[in-house]
């Protein structure tokens, strides 16, 4: 048995070490990009739309960079290890999604905005009382979004260093790890930010997809070779290895669970399956970070081709988890995994470790490849915080600076300063707010980030690029109604209090029975985007024929 | 961007100019042929998945059907043909976007030329 224990430690100082290079390498490289991109970034444009410079190839990357966050690797490949299929829901939702994306908004955004969301909401409204609310909702949706990530990578380097708790590493222990972790993120998201701009932003992404798709395929074969490529001999190892059989590779172990002799909670649990379906196919096209990016490209037409490749490269992507995840359970095994982490975000990363073994030889191949993979994880994280922190400080700045404090009368030069300082106070905020909830289980606020968006943002969104009559009270009628909707459903649901896994677990304040508000609150912000908008007289239809003629022609676009 | 408009008369505003061209049957075509296809197919990618959402919930039995002696059963097939489709839908619209609806776009861009915006200079 010692001997066992040493080999398991000589592997995590192995592991722990060629983590830290790699991760440094990925440091300095994008660091060198951002220096670079600074120097090209000029105008406001340049800092905003990375200079609508970028091929749809390369816009198609960086928005599956942008997108796939460690909630989808790490994360949903431990849910399928765990759970099984239900996992799988999680994938089809977030890659359905695109058609959203695809079908309705890329290339009418891309034709008749500018740089941010608001662009196109605020086209024929009174700017200010719309701007401000598209502000406060990019704001919002991109700070749960921030917080999200930066606790999980928090959490995620005590446990890929292999910082237990009682052991230091440098002189840490797991609780300092964490927090110089989150305050390393934050500095780095701030330093792309606030140097590189939109073209820094995105070339990191692009970097980021890369290697994220590399290291995805690369396992995704290793496992197949397990199995001989044969897809069933996979499933049904994990089915037995995960000692819950056919149930395994069936809906319902995790989401829509039946509750014996419960009917009410069964009720409640399917209630709640079916509010994460809709707000995951929802919130996509409502999500700022992922709607900037179709600024990036110089025409609607390579926005729409950016979507298409996104579309190629994120569906393949969430297929590769589904061989992660089954391929987790199958040889890494739930108790493994649970060991390490009960939520299972480190499936991946151990089930890297296990190939290694396999395939590279021993206990270096296991640390090798489980260093990579680690460091892919965090490269994955700052991709997407970088997108994150970019959306909400150029909505601050162009939004709110710009057109609400200064009238639009603000120079270029000013504004893009003052995105600059946003970047820096928002990041700074997250990193505040991260330290504080760092203990706390804040997984859910990726999916309230998603509700919001699916609730307030679309309905704006669309009823602005294809309802005439809407006008400047609809539009904030439906950002407000939404996201406050949202919002005070989630406080008062099982995720923030009245359950062991709450947020807050030792208080109840709970009465809303789901976990997810997409059900109630998507139809309601619809609904406050009609009814705000008929109960106005504001109607413009000049307006409208500019910008439904912009938005379809491309006439005018920027 | 604030490119004199070519041969119009001095009098007309861009404002117009854009109302004049929504009015067009021309443009009429062109919102005809996007919203044609796009619409139809949200709805039916939309009830498709809502479909595949609600046999989770609601239709266990039917989904843990296997195939044959396989592992593999109608949930994990119902949910790779999510993606077959996702996919199909996103090449038919590109291709009928570029056969159908990019000429249209262009013919109409290209009459009106570069029309200033109807406002101050464009924050947006």
């Amino acid at each position: 048995m010692p001997n066992t224990v040493l080999a398991a430690e000589a592997t995590s100082s192995t592991a722990r070490t060629l983590t830290i290079i790699l991760f440094l390498v990925f440091v300095a490289i994008t660091l060198a990009i951002t220096v670079w991109a600074s120097r090209q970034t000029k105008t406001a444009t340049d800092f905003y739309a990375g200079g609508r410079s970028f091929s749809g190839f390369q816009n198609g990357m960086a928005i599956g960079g942008d997108y796939m966050s460690a909630a989808s690797f790490l994360g949903i490949a431990g849910i399928i290890a765990l759970n099984g299929y239900d996992g799988f829901l999680y994938s089809i939702g977030f890659l359905v999604a695109w058609l959203v994306a695809l079908l309705l908004v890329a290339e009418l955004l891309r034709n008749s905005g500018r740089y941010t969301m608001a662009d196109v909401l605020a086209f024929r409204m009174r700017q200010k009382p719309v701007r401000t609310a598209a502000a406060v909702s990019t704001i919002t949706v991109s700070i749960f979004y921030l917080l999200a990530q930066m606790v999980g990578a928090g959490a995620l380097v005590a446990l890929l260093l292999g910082i237990k708790p009682g052991t230091t590493f440098m002189g840490m222990d797991a609780n300092a790890a964490k927090i110089a972790t989150i305050v390393l993120v934050g500095a780095l998201m701030i330093i792309y930010v606030t140097i590189g701009g939109m073209k820094g932003t995105t070339y990191v992404q692009i970097v980021k997809a890369f290697l994220l798709m590399t290291g995805a395929l690369v396992m995704t074969i290793l496992v197949l070779s397990v199995f001989k490529f044969n897809l069933s001999s996979l499933l049904g190892d994990a089915a037995q290895s995960s000692g819950k059989g056919e149930a395994f590779l069936e809906p319902g172990l995790r989401y829509g669970v039946e509750v014996a002799n419960d009917a009410t909670q069964t009720f409640y649990n399917k209630m709640d399956l079916l509010s994460l379906g809709i707000a995951l196919v929802l919130g996509t096209a409502g999500l700022p970070h992922i709607l900037i990016r179709f600024y990036t490209v110089p025409t609607a037409r390579a926005a729409r081709k950016s979507v298409l490749w996104a579309i190629g490269i994120i569906g393949t992507f969430y297929l590769f988890t589904l061989a992660l995840g089954f391929g987790a359970a199958a040889l890494v095994g739930s108790q493994a995994i649970t060991a390490q982490d009960k939520a299972g975000n480190t499936a991946a990363p151990q089930l890297a470790q296990e190939l290694g073994r396999r395939f590279l030889g021993g206990e270096t191949g296991g640390a090798t490849l489980l260093a990579i993979i680690a460091a892919v994880a965090f490269a994955t994280i700052l991709a997407v915080v970088a997108g994150l922190t970019l959306a909400s400080s150029s909505s601050l700045a162009h939004d709110f600076y710009a057109n609400v404090v200064k009238d639009g009368q603000a120079s270029e030069r000013q504004e893009v300063n003052v995105a600059r300082i946003s970047a820096l106070v928002i990041g700074a905020i997250s990193i505040l707010l991260s330290i504080f909830a760092q203990n706390l289980n804040v997984a859910f606020l990726v999916a309230l980030a998603f509700a919001v968006a699916a609730s307030g943002n679309l309905p704006a969104i669309l009823y602005s690029l294809f309802w005439k009559r809407f006008n400047t009270s609809g539009a904030t009628w439906a950002i407000y109604g939404g996201l406050i909707s949202a919002v005070v459903l989630v406080f008062f649901s099982p995720v923030v209090s009245g359950t062991a896994t709450s947020m807050f677990a030792k208080s109840d304040w709970q009465w809303f029975p789901l976990s997810n508000p997409g059900l109630i609150s998507i139809p309601f912000g619809f609904f406050c985007g009609w009814l705000g908008t008929i109960i106005s007289k504001e109607r413009d239809d000049a307006k409208y024929a500019e910008l439904e003629v912009r938005s379809l022609t491309g006439s005018g676009a920027h | 961007m604030s490119t004199e408009a070519r041969d119009t008369a001095p009098t007309e505003t861009p404002e117009d100019r854009y109302l004049a061209m929504q009015r067009s049957p021309e443009f009429a075509q062109l919102r005809k042929a996007l919203r044609g296809f796009v619409f139809p197919m949200t709805v039916a990618f939309f009830v498709w998945y809502a479909l595949y959402v609600i046999l989770s919930a609601y239709a266990r039995d039917f989904m843990s059907i296997r195939i044959g002696d396989s592992h593999i059963n109608v949930a994990l097939i119902f949910g790779l043909l999510q993606f077959v489709t996702t996919f199909l839908i996103a090449w038919l619209y590109s291709r009928y976007a570029n056969r159908k609806v990019d000429p249209l776009a262009d013919k109409i861009h290209e009459e009106l030329g570069e029309v200033p915006s109807a406002e101050h200079g464009p924050r947006g």
